[in-house]
């Protein structure tokens, strides 16, 4: 038997860096101060257009805002894996950026283990796979022991 | 602001009925054409509010109700603003009657909705935030719906029973409407055996999707008197605001809200400004609203639009709630139509229902859902993307 390591790519590219503490990519007003997310998207600010948006990273850590999860599985364009675990999903509170950023809960956690105001982490998650690849979105992680009692 | 006169309303009952949208359109057309005694070929001006549904915008709302009516030459615009499309559709046929373009306009919206979840259209679109959030994070429209249940729930002490006494309120109104697509009255223990969509909403708290037809047949001031219309009911304000930058509540269908790292915060947020327009173009206030008619697309929601709308301190609408002030016989009732918990919406139809419950309610002509001695009624609803929908109308 052999063990593959798949290659492991963003579902989308352009909304979050790879490696071990992950960052997702946002954008700055360049005079303003104002961030916003996802980058090629822009902001909405009147004073300063889109095109004076710069890139830059997002703080990895943050509060949750609120959350829930998706009982039932999502429709297209979201990629079903059979059997479907419920999406949980958290509106995270980043306080630098004084923003709130959506994003789905690595997995392992459910609803009853977050609170409102709980400080999480991002990592990178498996959205879908296929024979070669993982495809990569950002996910939210409580910060400290696991839902499961693991550090 | 000028008012417009509401001559007449009507609608095609909300159901699942699985027939080509022009055919609800018609049929609310001709309802609300018969309620004003106003000849079709008397229409100077057809606004049709847009489905989406039928694969392609080449069903053109405007000129498909008006070719399904007869041509006649009418002048005729469609808007597309999601839930937000039906107010959208009345502010254009306002303007065309205080510019004086017309005297009378039809404004009509209709659909018929696939089952299940609302989606986006096909294909890859990752320039697209709606399609984006159903792709790299799963999050449907009850998602959003029970972002901002929860986060009631932290904030003001909200209980899951709260919410469920909600549908419980607006399906004792709902039983008494002939157009409800779910004319039955549901308990709170209903609600609590009815699944989780997204925690900590039930199914029986999620706005299903229908299929519905709703018009109005709106004039001129003039024209209403000239018709011996002495006292019809006005519209007296129209708000279709989009959000003032930097607006830090998440929505649908955004990824993540605007940032206020460089910019102050606005003294309303986007939801408060949809009312206070609307107040502001009227010369009223929420003290003087007998009546509203709000967008349940979740229980929850119904508790924010409470104070979004002023109708109460914010915290305070599930004190509202439980005092029996939004039921029928209380304060200001709201959502006496048994709203969208009883309709299921029906995208470009709805904001027209709201509308067309206000006058009934107005006139005097709503049977058993009648809120005694309304004289001013008010809508609010919101639209993918940022449009602000809300009607004021009075006596």
């Amino acid at each position: 038997m052999t063990v593959t390591t798949k290659q492991r790519v963003p579902a989308v590219e352009g909304f979050f860096t790879l490696g071990e503490e992950p960052h997702l990519i946002g954008g700055r007003m360049a005079d303003a101060g104002g961030y916003c997310f996802p980058l090629h998207l822009g902001g909405a600010d009147p004073d300063h257009p889109a095109a004076a948006v710069v890139e830059v990273l997002l703080s990895r850590t943050g509060r949750i805002w609120s959350f829930t999860n998706s009982a039932y599985p999502p429709p297209p364009p979201f990629i079903l894996t059979e059997p479907y675990v419920p999406v949980v999903v958290a509106a995270v509170e980043l306080e630098v950026e004084r923003m709130v950023v959506l994003g789905q809960v690595a997995p392992g956690w459910t609803v009853e283990d977050l609170e409102v105001g709980m400080e999480v982490e991002l990592v990178l998650g498996v959205l879908y796979e296929d024979d070669e690849r993982e495809y990569l979105t950002w996910q939210w992680q409580p910060v400290g022991p696991s839902a499961d009692g693991q550090v | 602001m000028d008012e417009i006169a509401v001559l007449g309303v009507g609608m095609h009952p909300w159901g699942k009925w699985g027939r080509n949208f022009a055919e609800y359109g018609v049929h609310a057309a001709r309802e609300a054409l018969a309620d004003a005694g106003v000849d079709w070929r008397d229409v100077g001006f057809v606004s049709g509010a847009i489905t989406v549904r039928c694969g392609y915008p080449g069903y053109v709302a405007g000129s498909t109700f008006a070719r399904a009516l007869g041509f006649t030459g009418a002048q005729v615009a469609s808007s597309y603003a999601a839930c937000a499309s039906g107010v959208t559709a009345l502010s254009v046929a306002r303007g065309q009657i205080l510019s004086g373009a017309c005297d009378v306009a039809l404004v009509v919206g209709a659909d018929t909705t696939p089952k299940g979840f609302l989606a986006p259209a096909e294909g890859d679109r990752p320039d697209d935030t709606d399609w984006l959030r159903f792709h790299m994070v799963g999050a449907t429209n009850p998602v959003y719906f029970a972002l901002h249940a929860r986060r009631r729930m932290a904030l003001h002490g909200a209980t899951p029973e709260d919410f469920a006494l909600v549908k419980a309120k607006n399906s004792r109104h709902g039983v008494h409407n002939p157009n409800a697509r779910y004319p039955k009255e549901y308990g709170v223990e209903d609600v609590a055996n009815s699944p989780v969509v997204s925690d900590p909403l039930r199914l029986l708290e999620i706005c299903a999707t229908s299929d519905g037809g709703a018009a109005l047949v709106v004039s001129s001031m003039d024209y209403a008197r000239s018709r011996g219309a002495g006292d019809p009911v006005r519209v007296a304000g129209l708000s279709t605001v989009t959000p003032t930058y930097p607006d830090t509540v998440i929505d649908l269908p955004y990824l993540a809200t605007d940032s206020s790292a460089g910019s102050e915060v606005p003294e309303l947020g986007f939801k408060e400004s949809i009312g206070a327009r609307v107040y502001e173009e009227a010369g009223l206030g929420p003290v003087d609203v007998d009546v509203a008619e709000v967008y349940d697309l979740s229980s929850a929601l119904e508790l924010d639009w409470y104070e979004q709308l002023g109708l109460c301190e914010v915290g305070g609408a599930e004190s509202l709630l439980r005092s029996g002030a939004t039921s029928i016989g209380g304060r200001i009732p709201v959502n006496p139509s048994g709203g969208l918990g009883a309709f299921g919406e029906a995208v470009p139809a709805q904001a027209i229902a709201q509308v067309c419950e206000l006058t009934w309610q107005l006139r005097g002509q709503a049977g058993h859902r009648q809120v005694e001695g309304a004289r001013v009624g008010v809508t609010a609803n919101q639209g993918l993307f940022g449009h602000g929908s809300s009607v004021l109308v009075r006596r």
